[in-house]
Formats: structure tokens, C-alpha cells, sequence
């Protein structure tokens, strides 16, 4: 890992199926590489993120989410989706994740310099 | 003889009022509230040359914090605009019974068709030596305290004195020497009886008013006859039976009040200790005459404090004027509230016990000038005293006013137990409370004064005439007045709100769902929060929907807590916890042995005994819920939700050698029919065999405990979690049927009004345990009907939701993680591993 990391970074998409695997409003957490992410398929968008809680590693897909924000279902902590900034509080920012909806409506999940950190963060 | 408008339609009858003061003018007042000025022409008689003011204030002009003007009722003009012809300053010398005439004088002669005697009552000057001077009047600087005229003496000769003493230890004697001693005189209260006020206090609670009167420096001379006033032309000093003097400039006698009863008298009208009249106020032997006020004996009883004098007012207006000429005036339990120099004093009711089965409860705190008494009859109110502390004497004059039953532990009567903050009382009180005992206006006059746009405190005063009799309301309506006009001094109005994503208080929330049928949390924040989905006031909204609409809620999964989801406990290391139901906490053999399985198979990381009498399965994957749950074969334990969570029992009759009650089955019962109800937050409840309480039913959020007798005491409100509170006794019931319905009864109000993750203790002290009962046992708004049957629609729509584990509502409801489909590599191919 940390070779590719040293590497060129690579960048990849994921295809993680039908969006209805995902329930409306609802996150789920999608093991992708050797990492855990949440994507969420929220009213407004599809947002992913880092699967754990940078607080004390809540599994952020269980979190109620809204208003672009996930509260993470252990101790309340909040997350802005687009950015991964804490809300309101001062733990780490979360790795966030390019996601897009092909014609069929199966969500892909973009790892690239732009949008992540799959390979940079961590550790 | 008085005559329905039916059989005489005009001309006018003619009634006179002999007295102007405040009762007979606030009779007159009452009756042309009540359109009597179409029916009577009126004509009054008083003998003071004023209007009418206000005689308890009296004590407020002695001590400099009123002017005369502050007392006047009516000005003389007003009685002009209301065509009501007043002879003031005009004593009556006769009634003439035979021709209906009541003569005055300077030769005044007035006919009626009815009369009205209110002549009230004067000051009582005990038999001494010496009140003379070289004339007929009294000596110089001595005083009687009963009218206007007798205050602006007072006042002129107060230059003229270091030294007072006023003669007579009740009500208006205090008032009194509070005056003299604000206009910096020393002062000494000479009193015959052996303790202070005894017409209102007892024995002991006069020792500790008399402790605080010393410490403010009053002298007392308790004991004491006051044998002669002694100086040749004006007042030098007393002299006491006892050989005992006393020097001093000036005394003022205020030795109690003789009702007025020599006119009646003399013209021949039924006197006793005052003029005797019947339910009608009217006199026993003449039925054209009646009398209302301090000289009226109605029942063998005098009064002499307002509110019940302003009762038989209203009374005989309602009869005389033909609003309701049926109108009867019964009696009054007196009860009272005022400051006697500055010490709140409540009192009401008998100051001793009258038979031998009466309880009799103390508290006394002499440091602090407290001392609290109350008489308990047969479960009732039937006397209290309440000194020095203003707090605690509403509610009780509630309970004694309404003869409503009392809390079980008299405690809860003396003392906020359950409250750590000092909330103000008058929020706690329903709208029935009477706030102005003067002027008997209730706390929801003046709400409703309040929402008429009467939003300063004047303007809501002067449209009610809260306050403006002995003024000793004015704090509470203040805080009604504030609590009304919507919490100007509040800072975010989001306080009220019943979640923080939508603005609106649960009232308005409830109200605009159901005026625009919103069935979903998502239909919730398009309508009402302009599509904004604050993710924090999901999860109760959706606990609000799913009470209002039942079967029609429009169940969005995603606005449920995770626990919610997957019907199990979220862990700090993201498993969960399986608690099925054990109804009142009663297994068997057969079901542990199968619970023991399960947790084999699942290689379950803790067993555990919970505090609610079930067993924890902890550490469990989400994946495996579903299958643990059909091996179980066991409903949920609602562990997880905001909802009814469980009934712990002790072991009742069936095998407990104390047990006086079946709480074993009760709690059984109790759990089948609530499992699972949603509520603003979690609730447990315990039920108890007999008072020894080992279920600890007095601290959860519902208990019932069996006493001797057959009976159940249903407690809500306890807790013994972030807050240890006692529960608050809700009634006292026969039957488990009861001990069921009220117990619904409560969860549905509850329900429908407690905020969002509100806990019962909290709601129950918002509300006050007084007004739930009204609500909830009394059924004072009519609303029980509704709540049984709202909750009986909720047990009906039960369904366990462990029954997911055979149709899941999504594919992935218990899914922990997902893999991807497919991944493709962008530029420099790479797949992972």
C-alpha cells in the first residue's frame, strides 16, 4: 500500500450498483480496495465519505442524515457530506469521494487526486 | 315585592343601597354589569362625603406607598354617568318598612320597591379610660384606623410622635403599626389575646410572626389590657390591668370590627350578631329588603374579608337583576392570601383539628420566619396556614378551594420535593386558578385580557381589576401577564419549538400536519421548513407522525435512529444488543435454555441481566439480527426505541409473604397491552406488591404499588436516571383494569403533548401533578374519552417488529457492508486486490 501510494496515484471507479441498493435518505458502508466508505443517496445527491467517525469510529452509514450533513449514531457528532468538515465540533475531517449515477442508475465511485485520498490519507 | 320583567315590563322599580362602600358599590357595579340599570332606577346612600375607595389599601397610605387617590373606586362622576343618584356624605336616620321609605339627613326621603343594606361594619373601641379629652371627641392622638378620614389624621399627627402604639394584634392593627413604622416611628402592638392575629393564626404560628415582627423592630405586649389612656388632653401613655404604662404620643386602636347593625334594628329587621338573611341574601322577615356585606349573617356566619363579600355581591346581583333571579349565595370557605407587614401569609380553612380523626401536618422554621400547618379531613384540604414562604400557598389554596384529594405523602404538600429549580408557580396552575382574590379574577382572564391585546401589565390590570384590590397578587399576575405575552425576556424562540428543524411549538406542529395532511417526515419539511431536512429533528417527527395518523404514517425508514432500522441497540463498537421480551420479567425453563442456545450459536460476546428484569444478547453482528431473532422465537424487547420499554414486577401474592397486591400479573398485563407504544422518549415502569417497593415503582416513569385495602397508587414522573425524582401519585385505584386505563391515559397525553425526548419527570413537572390529575382523572376538559380511545388505536396497530427478520423492508435493511459490482481503472488500469 504504501508503494502505491508512493506511486503515481491512481484513479479508479467503482461501480457499486443500482442506487436502490441504497435506501432513499439512507447511507450505506460499500467496502472498496481495503478501505470502508459511506455513500449516502440523500434527496439532494449521492454523497460518500469515510465509512468511520474520525471521533471514536461510528459507522457513519447507520447516521440520520439531512440538510447535507450525517450525524454519526454514536455520540451525535455531525459532518458536512460535500466537504467531510465537522460540524460543530473539532474532530478530523472526513475524506470525501466523487460519486456519479450512470443512464442505468448505478452509482460509481470516482478515487482520483481530485476527490480523494483512498491511497494518501490514513495511517 | 320584585317582579320578572314578564309580568311587569315597566315602569322602573326603584332600589336603594344604603352604604357606599366596597360592597355596596361593588353590588351596584355588578348590577349595572348586568343591565339592572334598565330594570332599577338607583339611588345610594353613603355617609362618608367620597366616593367609593378602596379600605384595604388603607394600610398602603399609612406607610407612604399610596396616596389617597390610588384608592378611589368610583369617583363621584362615575356614579353621575351611570344615572345612579348618590347621597354622599348623607347618613340614613330610618327605614320606614310599612311605607317603603328610607329617610335621611337634611330632611332626604327616598322610596323603594327594593332595599339593599349595606352598611358594613366600624371600628371596635374597646371599653378604657381616658379616650376623651375635655369634649366629646377623643383625645388628641388617639386614633381609630377605619376610614379615609381616620388615615389623613393619622398622618397629620404623626410629626408630633416619636413613640405609637397601636392597640389591637389582628389583621388591621399589624397593618397599622407596618404604617407607623415606615414613617419612622417606634412602635408597640399592645394585645389582649396570647398570641398575634388569632382570628387567622395559631398559637404557634403567632410566635413566629412575632419573632419576625421583633426582629423589625416592633415592640409586642401580648397578654396585655389596656386599662386607660392616660394624658389630660391628648395622649401621654397607656396604662395596663397588669400596673404596667407605657409612654407614648399617640395610640391608634384598631381592635377588630362590630358589623353595623343599628339601623337594621332599630327598624325592626331580624339582628343577631348581624342582620340574618337567607341563601337570597334577603332578609328572613322582610322580602322586600336584603343585606349583603360585613353586616349580613348569612348561615350563623360574618365575613370579613373581600373575596366573600364580593361573592354575595355577585350573588344578589345575579338574582336581583334578573340575570338569574334563582341566583343563590351558599357560603364561602374562606381563604385568604395576603402580606401582613411585609410576611406572605396564606390562610384558609380551620386553624385547628376539629375531630379526633383529623391529621394535623407541621412544618415550622422560626430562623426563617416559616411555619406551615395544614388540617387533612378524610383526605381533603380542611384547613391550612401557610407563613412566611408565597411559593407553596397557591397550590394549596387550589387544593383547599377545590376540595380536591391530596397527595398520599403530605410532604409534597409542604415542600417542592421534586423540583431542584424554583419554577415561577403560576405556570404550573390551570387556567381556573384564581390569581386576584380580591377582584377574583383567574389566571385565564387575564391570559385571555392578554391576547385582547392587553400586553403591558396596567393595561391587562385595568381590564380585569387583577390587582387592584390589596395588591398582594401583583407578582403573580405580573408572571401571568409575562407568561402570556409570550416570553418577551426569552431569548431564542427555538426553546418552544417542538424539534429544532421546524419552527413551530407542538401545538402549531400537530395542527399544521393535520390541516395539511402531512403523512411523511419528508412531507413534513417541504411544507413547513421550506424543504430544509435537518437531520437532528428526523427521528422525532417521526415519532410525532406515527402518533398522529397510526396506519396512515407514511413510514420514511431513513428518518428513523439506527436502532429504529435494524430494532436492536447500537454498541459503541457498532454490534448490537438483542433484548426479547420477557413480560414482567416472569421465564421459564424452556425459553432460558433456548435464549442459552442462541447465544451458543451466535457466539454471543456477553450474556447479561438487564435492570429491567430481561436478557441482554450483546455484541451481535447487524447481519445476524434476523436469524437470532426467529431462533429466539421471542418479540422484541423494545430496548432500543422511544417507546414503552418495559414493566419490572416484584413477586406479589403469588409467593411474597408481604405482597397485599398482584403485581406479578399486573405488570404482565401492564407490558401486553403497552409494548412497544412509541412516546416522546423511552419509558420503563415497574409495578409493587405492597409499599415495601422492591421494584422501585415510586422512581420509574409509571408505577402502581399495591396498598392495604385492594388498592393501587399510580406514580408518574418518577426517575432514577440522569434525575432521581420520586413519581408524583396520578390516583388511587381498585382494579388492575384501572390501574391500566389511567396508566394508558397518561402514555396517550404523554404522547400527544410531551416535546420530543422529554422524559415524563420532566413533563410532569411542567404540567404539575394538579392539573393532570384535573386532566387525566377529573376529566376537566373532556378529553379522557378521546385519549382511551386514541391509545386503544395504538395497541391495536402493535405489530413486532422482529417480524422483519422474515420480510426485511429493503434488501439491505441488516446489510453491514456492500461490495461494489465492478471498478474500472481511469488512465493507468489498476484493479484492486
Amino acid at each position: 500500500m504504501n508503494n502505491q501510494a508512493m506511486a503515481s496515484p491512481p484513479a479508479m471507479c467503482f461501480d457499486l450498483g443500482h442506487v436502490d441498493r441504497i435506501p432513499l435518505g439512507e447511507g450505506r458502508t460499500f467496502r472498496v480496495g481495503d478501505r470502508e466508505i459511506a455513500v449516502f443517496r440523500t434527496r439532494a445527491g449521492i454523497f460518500a465519505v469515510d465509512a468511520a467517525c474520525s471521533h471514536r469510529a461510528g459507522r457513519l452509514a447507520d447516521g440520520l442524515v439531512g440538510d447535507g450533513k450525517v450525524i454519526c449514531p454514536l455520540h451525535g457528532m455531525k459532518f458536512a457530506l460535500a466537504t467531510g468538515q465537522p460540524v460543530g465540533h473539532e474532530c478530523a475531517a472526513l475524506a470525501t469521494y466523487r460519486t456519479t449515477l450512470t443512464a442505468t442508475m448505478h452509482v460509481e465511485l470516482h478515487i482520483d487526486e481530485a476527490s480523494g485520498s483512498l491511497w494518501n490519507t490514513g495511517s | 315585592m320584585i317582579m320578572s320583567p314578564e309580568t311587569r315590563p315597566a315602569p322602573k322599580q326603584r332600589l336603594v343601597v344604603i352604604g357606599n362602600g366596597m360592597v355596596g358599590a361593588r353590588f351596584v357595579e355588578e348590577m349595572l354589569a348586568r343591565g339592572a340599570s334598565e330594570r332599577y332606577d338607583i339611588v345610594m346612600f353613603g355617609d362618608e362625603p367620597h366616593g367609593n375607595y378602596n379600605r384595604i389599601l388603607l394600610s398602603g397610605i399609612l406607610a407612604g406607598t399610596h396616596q389617597a387617590g390610588d384608592t378611589f373606586i368610583n369617583t363621584i362622576a362615575w356614579y353621575a354617568q351611570n344615572d345612579i343618584r348618590l347621597h354622599a356624605g348623607v347618613r340614613v336616620t330610618s327605614i320606614d318598612r310599612l311605607a317603603k321609605v328610607v329617610r335621611g339627613e337634611q330632611h332626604i326621603f327616598e322610596p323603594y320597591d327594593v332595599l339593599v343594606v349595606a352598611t358594613g361594619s366600624s371600628a371596635f373601641v374597646p371599653p378604657m379610660k381616658g379616650l376623651k379629652g375635655s369634649g366629646a371627641e377623643m383625645k388628641d392622638g388617639l386614633f381609630a384606623f377605619r376610614s379615609l378620614d381616620d388615615c389623613e389624621r393619622i398622618l397629620a399627627y404623626v410629626p408630633k410622635a416619636r413613640t405609637a402604639a397601636v392597640i389591637g394584634g389582628g389583621l388591621l392593627g399589624l397593618e397599622a403599626a407596618r404604617g407607623l413604622l415606615e414613617r419612622g416611628l417606634e412602635v408597640h402592638v399592645v394585645h389582649l389575646c396570647s398570641h398575634l392575629m388569632e382570628m387567622q393564626l395559631d398559637p404557634a404560628a403567632g410566635a413566629v410572626l412575632r419573632d419576625t415582627l421583633l426582629g423589625m423592630g416592633v415592640h409586642v405586649h401580648l397578654e396585655t389590657l389596656t386599662r386607660e389612656v392616660t394624658g389630660d388632653t391628648r395622649v401621654e401613655g397607656l396604662a395596663f390591668a397588669d400596673g404596667g404604662t407605657l409612654a407614648c404620643e399617640m395610640v391608634v386602636i384598631s381592635a377588630g370590627i362590630r358589623p353595623n347593625v343599628s339601623l337594621a334594628l332599630e327598624s325592626g329587621l331580624t339582628v343577631e350578631r348581624g342582620i340574618v338573611v337567607n341563601d337570597e341574601m334577603r332578609c328572613v322577615n322582610d322580602a322586600d329588603v336584603y343585606a349583603v356585606g360585613e353586616c349580613a349573617q348569612h348561615r350563623g356566619q360574618l365575613y370579613g374579608l373581600v373575596a366573600p363579600l364580593w361573592e354575595q355581591a355577585r350573588a344578589l346581583a345575579d338574582h336581583l337583576s334578573g340575570r338569574s333571579p334563582g341566583a343563590t349565595y351558599t357560603g364561602s370557605r374562606v381563604s385568604t392570601k395576603l402580606k401582613v407587614m411585609g410576611v406572605d401569609l396564606a390562610v384558609m380553612g380551620d386553624r385547628e383539628p376539629l375531630h379526633a380523626t383529623d391529621e394535623v401536618v407541621v412544618y415550622s422554621e422560626p430562623a426563617r420566619g416559616i411555619y406551615k400547618k395544614l388540617i387533612v379531613r378524610s383526605g381533603r384540604l380542611a384547613g391550612a396556614i401557610v407563613l412566611g414562604d408565597a411559593a407553596g400557598a397557591p397550590m394549596l389554596l387550589q387544593a383547599f378551594d377545590r376540595s380536591s384529594a391530596l397527595p398520599d405523602n403530605r410532604a409534597e404538600l409542604l415542600f417542592q420535593l421534586s423540583a431542584t429549580e424554583h419554577k415561577p408557580s403560576v405556570a404550573d396552575l390551570p387556567d381556573s386558578a384564581q390569581i386576584c382574590n380580591c377582584n377574583g379574577v383567574s389566571k385565564g382572564a387575564l391570559i385571555a385580557a392578554v391576547e385582547a391585546g392587553h400586553c403591558t401589565l396596567k393595561s391587562a390590570c385595568e381590564a380585569t381589576r387583577a390587582g387592584t384590590g390589596c395588591g398582594a397578587c401583583k407578582e403573580e399576575v405580573r408572571a401571568v401577564v409575562e407568561l402570556a405575552a409570550g416570553g418577551a425576556l426569552r431569548e431564542d424562540p427555538s426553546v418552544h419549538y417542538y424539534v429544532a428543524g421546524v419552527p413551530l411549538d407542538k401545538a402549531q406542529l400537530v395542527r399544521a400536519i393535520r390541516e395539511q395532511r402531512l403523512l411523511s417526515v419528508s412531507a413534513v419539511f417541504e411544507a413547513l421548513a421550506g424543504g430544509s431536512e435537518d437531520p437532528s429533528s428526523k427521528a422525532g417527527l417521526a415519532s410525532l407522525l406515527r402518533t398522529l395518523w397510526g396506519k396512515d404514517y407514511d413510514d420514511e425508514r431513513d428518518a428513523r435512529f439506527i436502532n429504529d432500522r435494524v430494532h436492536a441497540n447500537v454498541q459503541k463498537d457498532g454490534t448490537f444488543s438483542v433484548i426479547p421480551r420477557i413480560f414482567g420479567g416472569v421465564t421459564s425453563a424452556a425459553e432460558l435454555r433456548r435464549i442459552a442456545d442462541v447465544a451458543d450459536r451466535y457466539d454471543v460476546r456477553m450474556v447479561k441481566i438487564t435492570g429491567g428484569q430481561r436478557i441482554d444478547l450483546l455484541g451481535v453482528e447487524k447481519e445476524k439480527l434476523p436469524d437470532m431473532w426467529r431462533d429466539l422465537g421471542m418479540p422484541s424487547g423494545h430496548a432500543y426505541a422511544k417507546s414503552f420499554r418495559t414493566c419490572k414486577t416484584c413477586i406479589g401474592t403469588e409467593f411474597c409473604r408481604y405482597g397485599v397486591g398482584d403485581s406479578t400479573s399486573l405488570g404482565i398485563q401492564i407490558e401486553r397491552r403497552y409494548q412497544g407504544v412509541e412516546t416522546p422518549h423511552k419509558i420503563k415502569l415497574a409495578t409493587a406488591g405492597c409499599p415495601r417497593n422492591c421494584s422501585e415503582a415510586t422512581t420509574k416513569d409509571l408505577g402502581a404499588v399495591a396498598i392495604e385495602g385492594g388498592k393501587w397508587e399510580l406514580y408518574v414522573g418518577g426517575a432514577a436516571g440522569t434525575r432521581v425524582r420520586k413519581g408524583d401519585i396520578l390516583c388511587v385505584v381498585s382494579t388492575h383494569e384501572e390501574v391500566l386505563l389511567y396508566m394508558g391515559r397518561f402514555i396517550q397525553y404523554y404522547r400527544e403533548h410531551a416535546r420530543y425526548l422529554e422524559r415524563t419527570f420532566g413533563f410532569v413537572e411542567r404540567l404539575g401533578i394538579e392539573r393532570l390529575r384535573q386532566l387525566l382523572v377529573d376529566d376537566s376538559e373532556g378529553i379522557c374519552d378521546h385519549l382511551d380511545a386514541e391509545m386503544q388505536r395504538a395497541t391495536d396497530a402493535y405489530v413486532d417488529p422482529w417480524t422483519e427478520a422474515f420480510e426485511p423492508v429493503h434488501p439491505s435493511q441488516f446489510v453491514n457492508v456492500l461490495e461494489p459490482v465492478g471498478a474500472r481503472g481511469v488512465g493507468e488500469f489498476m484493479v484492486p486486490a
